[in-house]
Order: structure tokens, then C-alpha cells, then sequence
């Protein structure tokens, strides 16, 4: 019988990643967030408890799920189930008696030892592509560290490269305890600008930001990843400005452009949340464009894309 | 491409297919004049030659290699010694939609004239089809096995480097020492072997005269041509063809004419399976490179047309005209030419050479689907070669499928071959494992491994023919356990095997002695040293391949009933045979149970992949080790051509919710929709069969063109060949998907569950997308192809 302590939540574990890092990769995605971007394309890892997904335009409206639902959450309007998402438990009855797979759970408890054998399978792909291990989430860094270092000493035991993709909002002593197995930080910047930066995430970037400069200095290998969202953050000369300055004197690697995706809005409908503001998707040569912005900064190696 | 080629690839691609009834007409008149005056390796010998006495010859403007096997290109021979066609079926291959060749009503008239009242009951296919116990020809009609032979020659052939080094006089000679050495008094053979070996003397012959006429033709077009370039090119020709085939090729063109007079006398004498191939072109033709590049007479442009033409050349030619279960297991105008480029060189040492490169070069410009053109990747590959590779294989028209050299290698010396012959070895057909002219690999048919199950759930009846076909080893109440359903189902598999390797006993003489091919014996090792057909056991390697199809179907059928009925107890045995005989129709509750719930192969799970490993390895030591008649053993490949569609027609639903009438799954790709764990998985999963004891084993796999997009993408892609090779994987291929394949994802998400698409910076199950977003996607990826 696992026991909490020795779990946490995971929602995907997603094998021949390969935009999360170097090589083919296994990414882990966990479940728990501390901020709250409002383009955030994993709701489903928002929660650090498990999520119920439930897709309305599959449903077929046979019934079995309200059959199946101890809670009473489920209704029938328009031939369609409607989920209320406040009185279900996420115990996932509904799930395996959905034939349309409306219906999934997001996020299950896994050990340790569950997560590094997953991890340990595609060795031969990770040693073939100069891959390895991605942790994500959801925020990795948001994890118990009586979680987070036995995961890590055992994939280091593996001898597996290990990045860890985070946002860089927790305490540094947590962000140094896990140096030493971390082979790179996949360090997001979702805003320079303190004030948009709360609008946007709920969360203010002054730790994220001093993070990154003592992991800097602390000699870790950073690659940067700055989301670009239309028309709110990362889509102006003036941001990019911003952002080479705040960047001077920062030892990484390269720095990635990703553009927005809207996958998001799909989930977060799946979810029960209320839709929020529409992003669109910055067209190629907008990102080409402020690639140049960073390069005419010095910064040697920018990309578009994971 | 220079204009030249430009215009020889567009003929190639738009000439409508059509019948040749001249090899027929030649073929018929020799029988009439020579059968019962002679031995039946002579009589063959001579048609041949009378055929290439007389046969029209053919020279498009503009090209620099010359033959054509019917009368102009994209005329397909037939074969009536083999398979007399009836009106009906040259009316039917004329009619029919895809994989049409158009005959005329004269020709048809003509057809039931001349060839029809001679060959109707003189035919191999007439004799195989009457010899035939019952037992084989229930097993036949109900779609348990095919057989290769039973319209087309053995085959699977490929060239070594004999015809580079030698000609056709030289061969000559040696067949006359042969013969001057035979010793009649200690060798009761010894007639019989001379009767073979005069056989391939006049073989010689009739391909010397085929290139002395095209000399001739070349000549005489060059002196009524005004245009200086063209009647300098044919001047070329006329001299290349004074030289080759009788003499060794001195130059690289020559070597290039020299191949396809070859290719055209082994496929005219006989229609083998996958018609014949040049092998490690690169390696066999690359002295004569760069001997002309040292002495300033080639450079690698031409060099590249040259090649071109060549490829138009395999282009030209299609697939003979099938017919019945034959068509069904192989329904396609390829012919399976296949050139193996790079691997590794006799001596060990890495393989590539620049003809490695060009070969490449011209695969990917001229994107022509034959000859299937492939890689052999080994250890030492560079990753340059390979990386380019991946790049054309990552343009998403499958092409070029990747080979394992070290594998081929293990695979060959496993069946006995000397490291020396299994470093010359590779591939051919599909993924067909054989030591190139050493060899007579021959496939003998499919083998339907699903449908044995279905059998064995039904007591040996079979809907299909509504007859009882199968050993009556109980009834689904009779099976308490997992252990006792598959030791029946064992059982009826070694049943049908045992019924189908007879029924290839009977077929492999007839071949021996009734189709010999002394043609092809003259350039496959050791027949002229051993006065033997290759039919007969001439060749110095003599392997018959039983090709198994549906691991994937049969794996996740039994996991289903072991999970469902025997661990779970969800439903019992009995309600799920009732279950599959209504398709399903009766029990949405156990078939939601079955797709949602079962452990299937592909996912790198041992549950199921434990089950593939039984399955496979009874059926490959079941096959493996048998006798054949031509001195050699039996061994097993996993490959299904098309024959996974037809062998689904003929099943009922099965246990892993695959429905009626559906396909099987191919080669020992999973079942559609079964895998979901992305490739590596999938890779995985394969690679718990032990690749090394069968004779060649097909992966596909499927992207998405963003996926392997950009240097990243291709690295990530050699990256996965180079994991699956060295977990001793034989062969791989992408599927690189295009708009069409998406739309179809999309209204079937269930078939596609594999299918990953890049979003936007990251990458996704297709089936998991909404519909705006698929929708997106499908937009911009026509744009990609645009």
C-alpha cells in the first residue's frame, strides 16, 4: 500500500519528448502550481490534487457516468452530461464506463520507484540523442523535497541527465538543494515587469528573478524560455528591452522563444474553469523579428521554439 | 535534374500499364518447337533465346540506358507457363480500378487463340492447383496461408559483383570447363548436370544477342539523327553495347547497361518475386567511378543522370500482372527491385562511398517508388550519411527505409552463412534477409496467425468457408485456463504449418524440375560449379522463408482473454466467442471493456509483450530448422506486403476488438490504435522479439513532417534508428503524415491513437486535440507541403 508520503501526483508522463531539452527525452509532469498564468496551456497540473477532464463535444449522452457517479454531478442537458465540477471528488468512477472517452482523470499518485522506472526504459534513446529526464508540471519546484531528492539521487544512480523545466518561484535553498542533480534549468520568464507580472500569473517575479541570478552565480546551466503571448507579455521591442537588461550580467546558455498555443482553452473547458482572455499566436515573422531585438543585445543564441 | 531525366521520369510516371503479349507469343512458339527434342533446362534456355532473338527492342529519346522488358515502358510480360491468364482475368486487368493493366479486345482474341488451348492445362498454377491435397486447399480458401509460387517464380534474387568482373563470353568459358570436368563415371548426376550446364551456355547466348541488337538499333538510329547531341549519346549506347553484357564494363556507364541487361534476362526468363536487384550497387559500381573521375571521364553530375536513367529504367517496369489471393497479398505495381546503399564492405570496414551519396541524391530528387531504394546503417556509418538519409526519409514518402547491417550480418551467420558471404548480404523484397549471389532465399507465402486463434475459439470451424477446416480441440467451455487455450492454439498452428510446408514440398519440386532458370543460375554461386539449377539447389545458400503476419492481432487477442477472462473474469470465453460471431454488435459493454482496458502490444508492457514473445517464438521453432527441397531449411520473416488487408477480410472480429473484415496488423508494427505511448515504446516493444533468428522483420512508424523538423528533429530521428539498431532491430520505416492522413485522423481518432503532431513548441497525440486545433493544424500542414 503507497502511502501519501511516499507519493506525489503526477499527470503525464510523456515518453520521446523532445522540446523539453536536449535529445529524446522523458518529461514528468507534476501536478501542483503555484502560479496562475492566464495562458496556461497544463491547467490539468494547476491542482496538486487530481483533476476530472470531461470533453462535452465527445459526450454521447448514454447516461452510464451519471450511473456511475457517487456524488450526484452529473446532469443531463441537451442530450449531453453536464459536469458540476464543485461537488465532484474526482474519484474517477466515471471514467473507465465512458464509451466515448469523454472522461479522464488528470493527475495520480506515483512513487518514486514507479516514476524512475519509466525513466530508466528509454536509457538507450537518451544515451543514442544526448537526451534524458525533463521535470515539470505543473511546478516541479513546488514538490516536497522528501519527494524531489531520493527522485533525483536515483536518476542520477542511473546515471540519466536530468533538466528540471521551472518558473523559479520557490525558495532558493529548495532551488540549491537540487543543484547538484540537475544537469540544466529550463528557467521560464514569463514577464520582466513586476506589475504585469502579478496580473498575469498571480504572483510577483522579484524571488523568480533573484533566483535566476543566484543560480547563475552558483554555476548552474541555464537555458532561458520566455513565452511570447499576443498581445499581453513578451511582444514588444520595448519587452524585449526589458528583458536583455534584466538578463545582463546572467550566465545561460541560449534563450527560447515559444510561441503562445491555444491547447489551453480546450483543457481549461475540460475543467470546468470559466474561459478567460484570448491570446493569439505570434505569427513567424513577429518572432523573427524579436529574435533580432535579443541578438542585437548580445544575447549569442536565440531560438523560436522548444 | 537536367531536362533529360526531367522528361524520361514524367514518361515513366504517366505511361498507362499495359500487356506485352510478345514474350508469350516467343515463349509459345520455342515450346512448339523444341519441347520433347530436348532437356527441360535446354527447352527453357532456348525460349529465352528466341525470345531475345526476336522480341521488339526500344530506345526513348534521350535516355542513355537501353531494354525494356515488354515493348515500350510500363508494358508488363506474360507468363503463361506459369499462370495462363483466362479472357475473363485480362478483361477483369484491364477493367479493374487500382492496379489496372489495359489489353486490347485483339489482344484477348488473340490470347484465347494461341496461348490459352496451349497452356491452359500445361501451366505450373495448373499443375500446383491440381496436386494439392484437400486439407491444403480448404486451409488455402480459407485465407490461413498464401502461396508465392503458385503464379510467380521463386525469387527474392540479388546481384553480387560477378557481372562487373566478368562477361557474358567469360561465363561461357567457365560453363565449358565445367562441362569438360564433369566425370561421368563416378557422377551419376553428371548428364543431368550437363543438360544444365549447356542450359546456361545458350542463357549466355541469348543475353549477348539482346545487347548486339541494341547495338546494332543504336547505330542505326545514330546515322539517320541531325541532332549532334543525341547521336553522339547514341553512339555512346551502341559502344556500351558492343562491350556489355558479352564483355566485363569497363566504364561506370557501361557497368550501369551491364546491370540492366542482366535485370531484364532474369526477369523475362521467369517473373521471380521481387524481380531481381543490384544489391550493394554502390560498393559494385564504385571502382568503375572512380576510375572514370581519376582519368577526367566522369564527373558527378553525370554520374547522377546515369544513375537517373537507371532509375527510370526500374521504374518502367511493373510488377507482373497478378491475379486471385495473389493480387490480394500483394496489391501493388511495385516490384520490389531493391537497392541496399551503404552497410559495410567485404572486409569489415565502413561502406559509404561517394556512389553512396549520389544513390541518395538521386533518390530524393527523383522520388520515384521503384526501386525501393534503402540504407544499410551499421556502427560505422557516419553520422553524415545517415543524418542525410533521415533528411529524405523526413520528406515523408517512406523512402529510404533504414536496414541494420549488423543485424543482417547475425541474422545470416545465425542460418549458416560464412562472415564473408554475410558481410556481401542484405535485403531485399521487403526486409528479406539473404547473402547476395549465394543465395536462393525464397518466400513460399503468409501465414495468418490471428485467424488460428479464431479457429481454435471456434473448434476448428471456419465462417469464412462455413466449413470445419481445424483439429477439434474443444470448445471455448472446455478452456479453464490460459495455459490450455494456448496450447491449443499452439496445436492448430503447427497444424496449419505442417499442411502448408507439404503443400511447398510438392511446389519446390515442380519448380526443380519442371521451371529451372539457367539464366539465373549463370550469376548466383555455385550452380555452374555444381551443374545445378537455382531451383534445383544450385545456389550455395538455399533458405525458404514462411512469413508470418498479424503479431500484433494474435498478441493483443490473447492478452485480452488472459485480462479479461481468465484474470479479471469480466466475461467468459463463451460470451466473448458469441461476442465476435455479431462483430461486437451484441456487447458494446465488453467491447468498451476490451479497447479501454487491455494491456496491448506496443506500449512497452510486459504483459502483452510477454505474450508476443510466446507467440513468436513458437511459430519461429515451429518453421525454423525444417528441411526444403532444395537442401536448405526453413526460417520465418515478418512482413505482410498488403496481405494483412486480406487476411483481415477473411476473420471474423477478434478478441482485441479488431472488427470484422478489418486488417491484421502489419509486419510487427502494433495493432492500429493499440500503441499510445509514443515511439520509443513502440520501439521497445518490438525489440523483445529476438530479431536475430528470423530472416528480416518490418517496423512502420508514424510522424508528423513537424516532428522531424530541422536539424533537432533529424538528429532525434537517427537518434531512434541508431537505439532500435543497437537493440539488434531490423528494419524501420517513417510514415511521415500528410494532410489526407490527418483529415482521415480525424473523422477515425480511434485508428490513429499513435499519431503525434507538433503544436506549437511542443508536440501532442493528435486524438488529443480539440477539433479547432486539429483543424489549425491540418491547415498549416498543407501549408508545410505547399
Amino acid at each position: 500500500m503507497k502511502t501519501a508520503a511516499e507519493t506525489t501526483n503526477v499527470f503525464n508522463i510523456q515518453r520521446f519528448s523532445v522540446h523539453d531539452g536536449d535529445g529524446i527525452r522523458t518529461t514528468v509532469f507534476f501536478s501542483g502550481c503555484p502560479l496562475s498564468c492566464a495562458w496556461c496551456h497544463n491547467p490539468e497540473g494547476a491542482a496538486s490534487s487530481p483533476s476530472l477532464l470531461y470533453s462535452a463535444e465527445k459526450c454521447v449522452g448514454c447516461g452510464r457516468c451519471a450511473a456511475a457517479c457517487p456524488n450526484g454531478a452529473i446532469s443531463f442537458y441537451d442530450g449531453r452530461a453536464v459536469e458540476d465540477f464543485a461537488a465532484c471528488t474526482a474519484c474517477g468512477k466515471c471514467v473507465p464506463v465512458c464509451h466515448a472517452d469523454a472522461r479522464a482523470i488528470a493527475g495520480k499518485p506515483m512513487t518514486v520507484d514507479e516514476i524512475v522506472k519509466i525513466c530508466v526504459a528509454d536509457r538507450m534513446f537518451y544515451e543514442q540523442s544526448g537526451g534524458g529526464v525533463t521535470l515539470s508540471g505543473g511546478e516541479v519546484m513546488a514538490q516536497s523535497l522528501d519527494f524531489l531528492l531520493p527522485l533525483l539521487q536515483e536518476l542520477k544512480r542511473e546515471d540519466i541527465d536530468v533538466n528540471i523545466d521551472t518558473s523559479g518561484y520557490a525558495p532558493y535553498e529548495k532551488i540549491a538543494a537540487v543543484l547538484p542533480y540537475t544537469d540544466a534549468f529550463l528557467y521560464d520568464i514569463k514577464s520582466v515587469d513586476s506589475e504585469k507580472h502579478m496580473k498575469l500569473t498571480g504572483v510577483d517575479n522579484s524571488l523568480i528573478l533573484s533566483n535566476l541570478r543566484t543560480l547563475s552565480d552558483d554555476g548552474a546551466r541555464i537555458i532561458i524560455r520566455v513565452p511570447v503571448i499576443e498581445p499581453v507579455a513578451n511582444c514588444t521591442d520595448d519587452d524585449m528591452d526589458a528583458l536583455a537588461q534584466v538578463l545582463d550580467g546572467v550566465c545561460f546558455e541560449r534563450l527560447h522563444l515559444l510561441p503562445y498555443h491555444n491547447t489551453g482553452i480546450y483543457k481549461r473547458k475540460s475543467l470546468g474553469w470559466l474561459s478567460s482572455q484570448s491570446f493569439t499566436t505570434p505569427s513567424q515573422e513577429k518572432l523573427e523579428a524579436l529574435r533580432s531585438k535579443l541578438l542585437s543585445h548580445g544575447i549569442r543564441d536565440v531560438r523560436i521554439g522548444g | 535534374m537536367t531536362d533529360r531525366v526531367k522528361r524520361l521520369r514524367e514518361i515513366s510516371t504517366t505511361a498507362v500499364p499495359s500487356i506485352s503479349m510478345e514474350r508469350a507469343k516467343y515463349f509459345t512458339e520455342a515450346y512448339k518447337m523444341w519441347e520433347g527434342s530436348v532437356s527441360v533446362p535446354e527447352m527453357r534456355a532456348l525460349a529465352l533465346r528466341h525470345f531475345m532473338e526476336n522480341r521488339s527492342l526500344y530506345i526513348e529519346r534521350g535516355e542513355l540506358i537501353v531494354g525494356e522488358k515488354g515493348d515500350k515502358p510500363q508494358a508488363a510480360p506474360t507468363f503463361p507457363e506459369l499462370c495462363c491468364h483466362t479472357v475473363e482475368d485480362l478483361q477483369i486487368m484491364n477493367d479493374r480500378e487500382i492496379i489496372f493493366f489495359r489489353n486490347t479486345e485483339e489482344q484477348r482474341e488473340w490470347h484465347a487463340k494461341e496461348i490459352i488451348p496451349y497452356w491452359e492445362n500445361r501451366s505450373i498454377r495448373h499443375r500446383i492447383l491440381s496436386v494439392m491435397t484437400d486439407e491444403w486447399r480448404d486451409a488455402y480458401a480459407a485465407g490461413i496461408f498464401t502461396e508465392f509460387m503458385e503464379q510467380r517464380g521463386p525469387g527474392h534474387t540479388v546481384c553480387s559483383d560477378k557481372i562487373y568482373n566478368k562477361g557474358f563470353a567469360d561465363y561461357k568459358k567457365d560453363i565449358a570447363d565445367a562441362i569438360a570436368a564433369l566425370d561421368y563415371q563416378h557422377d551419376p548426376e553428371a548428364y543431368r548436370r550437363r543438360e544444365q550446364l549447356s542450359a546456361m551456355s545458350i542463357a549466355c547466348d541469348a543475353i549477348i544477342t539482346l545487347g548486339h541488337r541494341y547495338e546494332a538499333l543504336a547505330r542505326e538510329l545514330a546515322e539517320a539523327e541531325t541532332d549532334e547531341s543525341w547521336k553522339s549519346d547514341l553512339l555512346t549506347i551502341a559502344d556500351n553495347c558492343a562491350v556489355v553484357p558479352e564483355h566485363a564494363p569497363q566504364t561506370f556507364h557501361q557497368a550501369l547497361q551491364m546491370y540492366w541487361f542482366v535485370h531484364l534476362c532474369v526477369t523475362s526468363e521467369l517473373n521471380p518475386w521481387d524481380a531481381y536487384s543490384p544489391g550493394r550497387l554502390d560498393q559494385h559500381v564504385y571502382p568503375f567511378y572512380r576510375r572514370d573521375v581519376e582519368r577526367g571521364a566522369l564527373d558527378d553530375d553525370h554520374a547522377l543522370e546515369l544513375l537517373e536513367c537507371l532509375w527510370v529504367k526500374f521504374n518502367n517496369q511493373p510488377a507482373p500482372p497478378k491475379v486471385g489471393v495473389t493480387l490480394k497479398e500483394s496489391g501493388t505495381y511495385t516490384d520490389f527491385a531493391n537497392i541496399n546503399t551503404g552497410g559495410i564492405t567485404p572486409d569489415g570496414e565502413d561502406g559509404v562511398n561517394p556512389v553512396s551519396y549520389l544513390i541518395l541524391d538521386c533518390m530524393d530528387e527523383m522520388k520515384l517508388l521503384q526501386p525501393s531504394s534503402n540504407v544499410q546503417i551499421s556502427r560505422k556509418t557516419p553520422n553524415k550519411f545517415l543524418m542525410r538519409a533521415c533528411e529524405i526519409a523526413s520528406k515523408g514518402w517512406g523512402q529510404p527505409a533504414f536496414y541494420n547491417t549488423e543485424a543482417i550480418i547475425s541474422e545470416l551467420m545465425a542460418a549458416g552463412k560464412t562472415l564473408a558471404d554475410a558481410r556481401k548480404g542484405g535485403t531485399s523484397g521487403c526486409v528479406e534477409t539473404g547473402a547476395f549471389g549465394n543465395e536462393a532465399y525464397i518466400l513460399t507465402g503468409y501465414f495468418n496467425i490471428p485467424k488460428i486463434l479464431e479457429l481454435t475459439l471456434y473448434n476448428g470451424y471456419d465462417h469464412y468457408t462455413g466449413k470445419t477446416i481445424g483439429l477439434q480441440l474443444g470448445n471455448p467451455e472446455d478452456f479453464d485456463s490460459y495455459e490450455k487455450l494456448y496450447d491449443a492454439f499452439c496445436r492448430q498452428m503447427e497444424h496449419f504449418i505442417d499442411i502448408k510446408l507439404t503443400g511447398s514440398a510438392v511446389i519446390e519440386r515442380i519448380y526443380a524440375d519442371y521451371m529451372p532458370v539457367p539464366f539465373l543460375s549463370i550469376i548466383t554461386n555455385d550452380c555452374i560449379a555444381t551443374g545445378k539449377d537455382y531451383n534445383a539447389g544450385g545456389a550455395r545458400y538455399n533458405t525458404s522463408y514462411l512469413q508470418g503476419v498479424g503479431i500484433g492481432t494474435i498478441t493483443d487477442s490473447l492478452s485480452s482473454i488472459k485480462r479479461h477472462v481468465y484474470d479479471d473474469h469480466d466475461f467468459t470465453l463463451r460470451e466473448l466467442v458469441d461476442a465476435m460471431e455479431t462483430n461486437f454488435e451484441n456487447a458494446p459493454d465488453m467491447f468498451h471493456t476490451i479497447r479501454s482496458s487491455t494491456p496491448f502490444y506496443g506500449n512497452d508492457d510486459d504483459y502483452a509483450d510477454d505474450i508476443m514473445k510466446d507467440v513468436f517464438n513458437f511459430y519461429q521453432k515451429t518453421v525454423t530448422g525444417r528441411p526444403n527441397v532444395r537442401g536448405g531449411q526453413y526460417r520465418v520473416n515478418m512482413l505482410p506486403t498488403t496481405c494483412h488487408v486480406y487476411f483481415g477480410e477473411v476473420m471474423l472480429a477478434s478478441p482485441n476488438g479488431r472488427l470484422a473484415a478489418k486488417p491484421v496488423s502489419e509486419g510487427i508494427s502494433p495493432d492500429k490504435g493499440a500503441d499510445t505511448h509514443g515511439p520509443t515504446a513502440v520501439i521497445r516493444s518490438c525489440a523483445k522479439m529476438d530479431h536475430l533468428r528470423t530472416g528480416g522483420t518490418l517496423l512502420n512508424q508514424k510522424f508528423t513532417p513537424a516532428v522531424l523538423a530541422g536539424k533537432d528533429g533529424l538528429s532525434n530521428l537517427a537518434a531512434l534508428i541508431r537505439s532500435y539498431f543497437a537493440m539488434d532491430g531490423h528494419h524501420i520505416q517513417f510514415n511521415v503524415i500528410d494532410r489526407q492522413t490527418l483529415l482521415d485522423a480525424q473523422a477515425h481518432p480511434d485508428e490513429y491513437r499513435d499519431l503525434i503532431v507538433r503544436v506549437a513548441g511542443y508536440s501532442d497525440h493528435f486524438r488529443n486535440l480539440s477539433r479547432a486545433l486539429q483543424d489549425e493544424i491540418i491547415e498549416r500542414t498543407e501549408q508545410n507541403f505547399g
